[in-house]
């Protein structure tokens, strides 16, 4: 019982603020709003921390049982509510999910927007529309938390619109810049395509099996046929790329970054982009039975994150390398799950949260310190004046680009291992993926910190409300890699054997591999990571080069400093078409059809009335004498009845 | 009273139709073809008692005092009315300054 208040409160809280500084937002003060903001995500975090401790026990007996009885649903509980939609043979009650997944994701959304929380208290400070903006990000969170929590695809698809209306609205914050606008628009539309493939799956998952919910569905996935589960999954799939920025959908998220940068760290790298990976392992079950969708699910994320990372090599705006860092990191993880090994999606899931939000952050902070500058080639030198965004963001830097004992190490390990296993040939183009991570994330960080300053702005540090968080994230970075210890460092792969209680997938994942060939990768990666931050010590750490013009670049540099065309390709292929269409279909359809159709009897109504008009004269004695007419003809017409 | 009743039933019925045909066309003409407010008041009097007239000729005719008790009706309300019509036209005089009927038209949209 008390399980079951605590599972309602954790969405309840958020969505509470939201509403209490969505009315109050012209009486309350920017701190007001932002504690109010803030005590309500952490008062959900203490929410979920205390759910998992009390799951904690129930997942250690399901350990002991587990091997006994085969259990499809693990030990989940799930919290109805009430029941919502129930029409003929459709019964959609509004009920969570609580397990290891679930959980999880709970705590990742709820810890580290707390923090982020924190955080705009101190950034958007100046802002006059603050307590809106807190407003927003609260409903952000509820809606992140209903889509992890959701016990059926309906609430989990409640959720997945949500925040996609959130980020949408936070991405145009500011509102008064038409390219803001723009971007907010284009994540939208992006995002829309992605949701048409999901509701599609719903209905298909409906029309086979009868039922939306999760335990049900992973039950009886066994009994779907091949072509139609390999169907369902790769609408799922469509979904999760429209959420997760992969390819062909991506570049809405690196245009996300006009929003403010908090919302930047939370939704458009820790929480709202995992959502595909959350989904493809939530539907593990189903996966299972697709080779051919968990193939495509494979390839695009390794091209996705190829084609990105080589993007961020070359750019010069600090979010913007992060955002294709963001892209790069969740092809990675896409690479996992395609490869089986959904624990290691969301342990790279987890990781990456903590050192991308991080990153966000102290780029937020960096820019905070220099009023609005994000342009790195009027960075350089910012190691003394800020000293604690500078360390913070050497530790993010050093766990993305993987240094043995940081929580990235682990992670993206484990993901080249599971690359290994799939094809060594994966394994190298992941190999090659990290290897440039790794390269232009040192590029950023030395030029942002090192040499001499290039701008004009007075650098200062960001206040204690802002550096906290750096600290905090920093702290998990470092040590979130202990989640997941693999056996070959004398762990016991905790957080695996955790989310295996909640996930098909994860307990079909592959054995590891043994440890010569682990120890070899390992070693391998490692050196490869030193010698590329070497070389990238050399051209940007000992003196800042700032790479030239695009244009002024050789002919592959220049494709990859041009995104690959990628956006112009999209506006050949698609914008203009539409754009064509949609005057043809103006000029055609609306200006020759419909204009008409509805002007003319408008029109008709408007000379009727002006012709009518006239008889309203004002002259009474009109009035009189249209009286005794009337009176006449109405004599007249009685007696000629009568 | 009587008398009255025998001396109204003097003249045939026929006479006081035309009479009061006669009366309620010209008040009817007074109204739609006069500007003066006034006299709009005092012919519309003169419709209403050309009526009046009538009503008391049948109702002597057939013998009924229904109709002349009516008569006695009309009158109280058109007393009425016309103090009413008077305190307009009181108004309107003040207000435009005259008491031709066509002046009022300022509601004209």
């Amino acid at each position: 019982m008390t399980r079951d208040i605590l599972a309602a409160l954790v969405p309840a809280l958020p969505l509470a603020g939201a509403l209490v500084n969505a009315a109050f937002r012209r009486s309350l003060k920017g701190n007001t709003a932002g504690l109010l903001a803030t005590l309500m995500v952490a008062g959900s975090f203490v929410c979920g921390v205390l759910l998992f401790m009390g799951q904690e026990v129930v997942g250690a007996m399901h350990d002991v049982n587990m091997h006994q009885q085969d259990a499809h649903e693990g030990p989940a509980h799930v919290v109805k509510l009430f029941d919502w939609i129930s029409v003929g043979g459709m019964d959609i009650p509004f009920a969570f999910r609580i397990d290891a997944l679930s959980l999880t994701m709970v705590l990742i959304v709820t810890g580290i927007g707390s923090l982020i929380h924190l955080y705009s208290i101190g950034y958007m400070h100046d802002d006059e529309r603050v307590a809106t903006f807190f407003a927003q990000l609260n409903l952000f969170t509820f809606a992140m938390l209903l889509l992890v929590m959701g016990a059926n695809f309906v609430i989990t698809f409640i959720g997945w619109e949500g925040v996609g209306l959130c980020s949408y609205l936070l991405i145009g914050f500011w509102y008064k810049n038409p390219a803001y606008n723009y971007a907010a628009r284009k994540a939208f539309v992006m995002n829309r395509i992605g949701d048409l493939g999901f509701v599609l799956a719903l209905a298909w998952i409906f029309s086979v099996l009868g039922t939306l919910d999760y335990g049900e569905v992973m039950a009886r996935a066994s009994s779907i046929d091949t072509a139609t589960v390999t169907g369902i999954t790769l609408l799922l799939f469509v979904g999760a790329v429209g959420k997760s920025a992969q390819l062909p959908l991506f570049t809405w998220l690196p245009d996300a970054m006009a929003g403010p940068t908090p919302v930047s760290a939370l939704i458009h790298a820790a929480t709202m982009v995992t959502a595909g990976i959350f989904l493809l392992t939530r539907s593990s079950a189903l996966f299972m039975f697709a080779p051919f969708t968990q193939d495509v699910v494979l390839y695009t994320g390794l091209v996705t994150s190829l084609l990105t990372a080589s993007i961020g090599v070359f750019q010069n705006d600090i979010k913007k390398v992060l955002a294709y860092s963001t892209v790069s990191q969740l092809g990675l993880m896409f690479v996992a799950l395609g490869a089986g090994a959904y624990s290691v999606a969301m342990f790279h899931v987890t990781t990456h949260a903590f050192f991308k939000a991080l990153l966000f952050l102290g780029a937020g902070s960096v820019i905070h310190a220099l009023g609005g500058e994000q342009d790195i080639r009027k960075m350089g030198g910012l190691k003394g004046t800020v000293k604690v965004t500078y360390v913070t963001f050497l530790i993010g830097t050093l766990a993305i680009a993987g240094i043995p004992g940081l929580s990235g190490f682990f992670s993206k390990d484990a993901i080249l291992a599971a690359a290994y296993q799939e094809h060594p040939a994966i394994w190298v183009v992941s190999l090659l993926i990290s290897l440039l991570t790794c390269f232009y994330m040192f590029r950023l960080l030395f030029l942002v910190f090192f040499g001499t300053y290039r701008g004009k702005a007075h650098p200062h540090e960001s206040p204690l409300v802002m550096t906290l968080p750096l600290m905090v994230l920093a702290v998990l970075s470092i040590g979130g890699g202990l989640l997941n210890v693999p056996h070959i460092f004398g762990g016991h792969e905790a957080m695996k054997h955790y989310l295996s209680t909640a996930a098909d997938g994860i307990r079909n994942e592959r054995p590891e591999l043994s440890a010569t060939t682990e120890w070899t990768l390992m070693i391998i990666t490692v050196a490869l990571i030193l010698l590329v931050i070497l070389f990238a010590w050399n051209r940007f750490g000992k003196k800042a080069t700032i790479d030239p013009e695009a244009d002024e670049l050789p002919f592959f540099q220049r494709l990859m400093a041009r995104k690959w065309l990628i956006d112009e390709l999209y506006a050949k292929l698609f914008e203009r078409p539409y754009a064509w269409l949609s005057t043809q279909l103006d000029r055609t359809g609306e200006r020759a059809v419909m204009v008409p159709l509805m002007m003319g009897p408008g029109g008709a109504a408007n000379k009727a009335g002006q012709l009518l008009r006239r008889l309203q004269s004002g002259n009474t004695g009109f009035y009189l004498f249209g009286m005794v007419v009337g009176l006449i003809a109405l004599l007249a017409w009685t007696l000629y009845n009568a | 009273m009587n008398e009255v009743i025998t001396a109204i039933r003097a003249v045939p019925l026929e006479h006081y139709v035309v009479l009061s045909l006669i009366l309620f066309s010209i008040g009817m003409a007074g109204v739609l073809f006069r500007r003066n407010t006034i006299i709009l008041l005092m012919c519309i009097e003169l419709m209403f008692n050309s009526v009046n007239l009538l009503l008391t000729a049948f109702s002597a005719h057939h013998g009924d005092p229904g109709g002349q008790v009516f008569v006695f009706f009309i009158m109280l309300v058109a007393a009425a009315e016309v103090t009413v019509g008077l305190a307009i036209l009181v108004m309107m005089k003040r207000n435009v300054d005259s008491i031709d009927i066509n002046q009022i038209n300022r509601l004209r949209g």
